[in-house]
């Protein structure tokens, strides 16, 4: 090892050492009498001088020696711990990170002596009372609580905890050292057994107290764990995780190629393969996770300075520190949360005489809070300070314009809250040095959604406010959903994805509508703009996309007559026929060029070209090509009077004509499904707009890759990844996109979340409910959760079985119920009850495909409506079976169906009796 | 800086280039590439090679040549670049060549300025001159232009 690598080992252990220092100095202010961790800090100082002395850093040495000077006495219990000392020993720490920092970059340790810091030392460590000369801190104004005077024990002079049993016995005054000379001279004369049983023997000590004393002793000992953990660099473990990502994919191609084949033993191996691979991408993601105590151990010493500097005093507490995150995550959520935690000490927790005239204790709390949920990690920071100020912030948002007037009167509570991650927004009086200039919490939120996280906010006048925020794991495998456009394939990230809607060819003419130029679609009566992908991307033709240009693709297809083309296709036997037989008469120049015919004319001059990104469109030409060139030579063939020939040439006419009327046919149903929209609803940065793709694939699992330096300017895209069949998608980057297509413009309106007044009833006891109309536009609803899916069904595809329709769905027997029958039939038998159940007459039914006790059936519906979020306040009881309640939801009456009584109803009850019941 | 040593020969529009053959990572077989919407001209489509997504830049764009005939099937040359790999794109790939300082000639002041920073000089080869690249430089692509109009 050179001594440069030395160097490089004691900066990395010395930088994690300092953090400890940070974290144990504040605990030690709390508990001035725990000799363990002022043991453990008097050595962190004592490592450091010693080895910056062997590497010839005298100044660093001469810091380090003056601390642990004062460490001594301290530890020797001749000095008693007061905030003056802890502040000189944390500007100690401070003066020492930053001559590693200079050791870092330049390998001496600076030309800084710190003549002021090592003098002040040299005060405290003299017990002298004088004041502290001024420092890179200015002293604080009123020192906190008074360190509570220490307990008897610690003016003994410290001891570490013994290793042995008898030093240990002796110390915890459990046996006299006598008994322990007596039992030691004991074993010397040559007894085997071991001391504590001796002593046991002896009648010194109890059994039991044995144990216990040896239970400490096992403890002590075991507690350096080094040797269970490894230093790995960290571009090793990214190494690692690139394999994995390659071995994934190359796992994805052989699990596709393995489909097809039927050999038993390759099956079985892929399938260990597939899990061996999960296991170990698994693994690979878990050492590249860091507790988020990492971060956090930090925050006490963030607040102590902080509370110090405002006059405030504020206690930490964390819960979950062990809560695990990816590597990247955890430096890119660092800063945000170190300015939670900043702004909730500067600004949450009040002084000392607002918190006991309003009776709360005089120290604030400051809580921290992580823990998993569904895959993602929560993070709380509560304070138990005066809440956010509501009017103030109204008042704030009103006076920059940040909202308006009518806004401002419908927000709730919750949403007011959430103003203050609007930028330049802040209800602090006074600018001081930590916070009050309004940038902050926007920023906060910004890195947070950046990395695929979610931050809010919620307060309560006089008891505190609570940030909340969900992060993901991980960045480097998202969940993600393939769209195709221009038929290539983009990922589109899971976390901004809100909803898909697929319009049809009919639908979208008559959904999309346009403001000037702009397309829009009615979501549940909102307008949402639409963002065509291939035209961002400068992709595909241009009418690839109905919608964008809806009014000309309109026109288009009915240009688009296939019909037409396959007749004026076959026209072309039938010519040809009479030619044959004499009946008419063809020159070559007559049968003419693929371009001048009927076919050819359609084909280049309809407007069919607009889609030359459907690769059949080609081969339709090339087969049209084709067909000429054998055209041409049944006439030449006919001209020449080579009468057997060209009827052997017409015989090989039908086969290529046949080609021509396939592909013609893969086209129209191509050109059909193009003109079909799909819209994937997103939200960036607090905006939903509509992203129109040609094809919604799949979601799947993908692996981030980066794009290299020559595409990291276009900001619509977020990197790369490799599908399982080993080609390249691009993933979209959903807030670039946003911004290419102006949807986030300078002037912010807050969406629909932020606006709408549904959204206005409190979080806590809102239901999400699938609202529908019943008969005679009565409405109904089912809870959102008990939805599997919503469905269209053709009424042609409804069987009977018994007294029930069913349909075939899935691969399984779904029965349907109908909402209205399901409802009346209890209350009066309707007459059209008949033995034989009458099949559906509507053409489409709305079925809500629903699942209880994992058992799925469908409800048929008149019409979907929306589906809401409904805080359920005003309720009546149940007018009729089968309903649970009524409630009023959008300002009507509706019904909330009780479905587990409706399934029972639908299915137990047999159909004769239902019929003998009702009758 | 020294133009000796080991060049890797590859042929574009019937012109003869080299690169230091330590730049070289590997030559691969065309692949189907995945073209980038918005990308800079230059920038052919991205390539998987091996798990890594690799940006293939087109030569003759790069270097204002005339497009390649739609029948010639360009060669992958992989650069070991400053961040990650690169991939060139050439007609053909030649010999490895051993030049010596004296067959060497900077560029002349008559070429464009932004092809004489990417082409250092020539090497007097027997029958040919042999372009000499400069790698870093060739991988460097005009950022992409967001207002390119459409293709």
């Amino acid at each position: 090892m050179s001594d440069l690598d030395i160097v490089k080992e004691f900066l990395i252990e010395s930088n994690e050492n300092l953090d400890r220092l940070d974290r144990n100095l504040v605990e030690l202010e709390k508990h001035p009498a725990d000799r363990e961790i002022l043991a453990d800090i008097f050595r962190t100082i004592h490592t450091i001088k010693g080895t910056s002395g062997f590497l010839a850093f005298p100044k660093l040495e001469a810091v380090a020696h003056g601390g642990e000077n004062l460490l001594a006495r301290l530890r020797d219990g001749e000095l008693r711990l007061n905030p003056e000392i802890t502040t000189a020993l944390l500007a100690l720490v401070d003066a020492v990170r930053q001559m590693l920092e200079t050791i870092g970059a330049n390998g001496s340790d600076g030309n800084n002596d710190y003549p002021e810091l090592i003098a002040r030392l040299k005060i405290l460590q003299e017990g002298s009372a004088a004041p502290a000369p001024t420092m890179e801190r200015p002293a604080p104004a009123p020192a906190p609580a008074p360190a509570p005077p220490p307990p008897a024990d610690t003016c003994q002079k410290f001891q570490p905890t013994p290793d042995r049993l008898g030093a240990l016995l002796v110390a915890q005054k459990r046996i006299t050292a006598e008994e322990l000379a007596r039992a030691l001279q004991d074993q010397e004369k040559g007894n085997k057994r071991p001391l504590g049983e001796i002593l046991v023997g002896h009648g010194a000590l109890t059994t039991e107290e044995l144990q216990e004393s040896l239970k400490i002793l096992n403890e002590s000992r075991s507690t350096p764990t080094e040797d269970a953990t490894i230093r790995v660099r960290v571009a090793q473990l990214d190494r690692l995780m690139n394999l994995v990502g390659e071995l994934v994919l190359a796992r994805n191609r052989i699990q596709q190629w393995v489909g097809s084949k039927s050999d038993s033993g390759l099956v079985s191996t892929s399938q260990r393969l597939n899990l061996i691979t999960t296991e170990l991408q698994e693994g690979v993601m878990k050492t590249r996770l860091q507790p988020i105590g990492n971060i956090w151990s930090k925050f006490p010493r963030t607040v102590r300075d902080v509370a110090l500097g405002c006059g405030k005093q504020v206690r930490i507490e964390m819960e979950g520190r062990e809560t695990e995150l990816d590597k990247t995550i955890i430096e890119a959520i660092k800063d945000p949360l170190t300015h939670l935690v900043r702004n909730a000490v500067d600004h949450g927790i009040e002084p000392p005489e607002v918190r006991q005239a309003a009776g709360k204790p005089s120290e604030g709390c400051l809580r921290l809070r992580a823990f998993h949920e569904g895959g993602q990690v929560n993070i709380e920071i509560t304070d138990d300070g005066a809440g956010l100020n509501l009017e103030k912030i109204r008042d704030n948002a009103l006076q920059r314009e940040l909202i308006s007037a009518e806004q401002a009167s419908r927000l709730s509570e919750r949403e007011l809250c959430n103003l203050i991650f609007l930028p330049g927004l802040s209800t602090a009086e006074k600018v001081t040095n930590v916070s009050g200039r309004g940038v902050g919490m926007d920023v906060v939120r910004t890195n947070i959604e950046k990395i695929g996280g979610m931050v809010d906010i919620q307060s309560k006048s006089g008891q505190g406010t609570t940030v909340r925020m969900k992060i993901p794991l991980t960045l480097a495998i998202i969940p993600a959903l393939i769209v195709t456009s221009a038929g290539e394939r983009y990922a589109i990230p899971q976390v901004s994805l809100l909803e898909l809607v697929g319009l049809d060819r009919d639908q979208a003419r008559t959904g999309i509508e346009t403001i000037h130029k702009a397309p829009v679609y009615r979501l549940r009566g909102r307008l949402l703009p639409l963002v065509c992908l291939n035209r961002e991307l400068e992709v595909g033709a241009r009418a690839a996309n109905a919608a964008t240009s809806s009014a000309v693709s309109a026109d288009q297809s009915c240009l688009l007559d296939f019909a037409k083309a396959r007749y004026m296709h076959e026209q072309w036997l039938d010519r040809l026929r009479q030619v044959l037989d004499g009946s008419a008469t063809m020159t070559v120049e007559q049968a003419g060029s693929p371009t001048q015919c009927g076919l050819g004319k359609w084909l280049y001059e309809s407007g069919l070209k607009d889609y030359s990104n459907i690769p059949e469109i080609h081969q339709v030409e090339a087969a049209h090509k084709c067909f000429h060139e054998l055209v041409r030579g049944v006439v030449a063939l006919k001209a020449k009077r080579d009468g057997a020939g060209a009827e052997h040439a017409y015989t090989e006419l039908g086969q290529a004509s046949g080609k021509v009327l396939d592909l013609l046919r893969a086209v129209e149903a191509k050109v059909l499904s193009c003109q079909n929209v799909n819209i994937v609803v997103l939200q960036a940065d607090g905006r939903e707009f509509g992203l129109v793709v040609d094809e919604v694939n799949d979601t799947e699992e993908i692996v981030v890759k980066p794009l290299g330096k020559h595409l990291k300017d276009i900001s619509v895209y977020a990197g790369a990844t490799i599908m399982g069949d080993g080609k390249v998608a691009l993933i979209l980057d959903v807030l670039g996109i946003a911004q290419r297509a102006h949807i986030l413009a300078e002037g912010r309106e807050p969406s629909r979340a932020e606006t709408e007044p549904a959204a206005a009833a409190s979080a806590e006891n809102k239901q999400k409910l699938v609202l529908f109309a019943g008969r005679a536009g009565a409405r109904m609803a089912v809870p959102l959760d008990l939805l599997a899916r919503l469905e269209n069904i053709p009424g042609s595809q409804v069987e009977r079985s018994g007294n029930q329709w069913v349909t075939q769905y899935r691969g399984q027997i779904l029965p349907l119920i109908r909402v209205t029958h399901a409802l009346e039939e209890r209350r009066q038998m309707p007459s059209e009850q008949d033995d034989a159940l009458p099949l559906p007459t509507s053409a489409m039914l709305q079925v809500l495909v629903l699942e209880n006790q994992q058992r799925s059936f469908g409800l048929v519906v008149n019409q979907i409506l929306d589906i809401v979020e409904s805080a359920l306040e005003t309720q009546s009881p149940p007018t009729r079976p089968g309903v649970l309640y009524s409630a009023v939801i959008a300002e009507r009456v509706t019904e909330i169906l009780d479905v587990p009584a409706i399934l029972n109803a639908g299915e137990i009850r047999p159909p004769a009796a239902a019929h003998r019941a009702g009758s | 800086m020294t133009h000796t040593g080991q060049f890797c020969t590859f042929y574009l529009d019937h012109l003869l280039f080299g690169v230091e053959s330590l730049k070289i990572q590997e030559v691969v077989p065309y692949r189907p590439l995945r073209p980038v919407p918005l990308a800079p001209a230059a920038v052919s489509g991205l390539m998987n090679l091996r798990g890594q997504v690799v940006v293939a830049l087109e030569l003759r764009r790069q270097l204002d040549l005339p497009e390649r005939p739609a029948h010639m099937t360009p060669v992958c040359l992989v650069l070991r670049a400053s961040e990650g790999s690169v991939c060139l794109l050439a007609d053909e790939v030649g010999d490895v060549v051993q030049v010596a300082d004296d067959t060497f000639e900077p560029a002349p002041q008559t070429l464009p300025p932004r092809l004489r920073s990417m082409i250092r000089g020539v090497h007097k080869l027997e029958h040919q001159l042999m372009h000499v690249l400069d790698t870093d430089r060739t991988c460097e692509v005009q950022a992409a232009s967001e207002e390119r109009s459409e293709p």
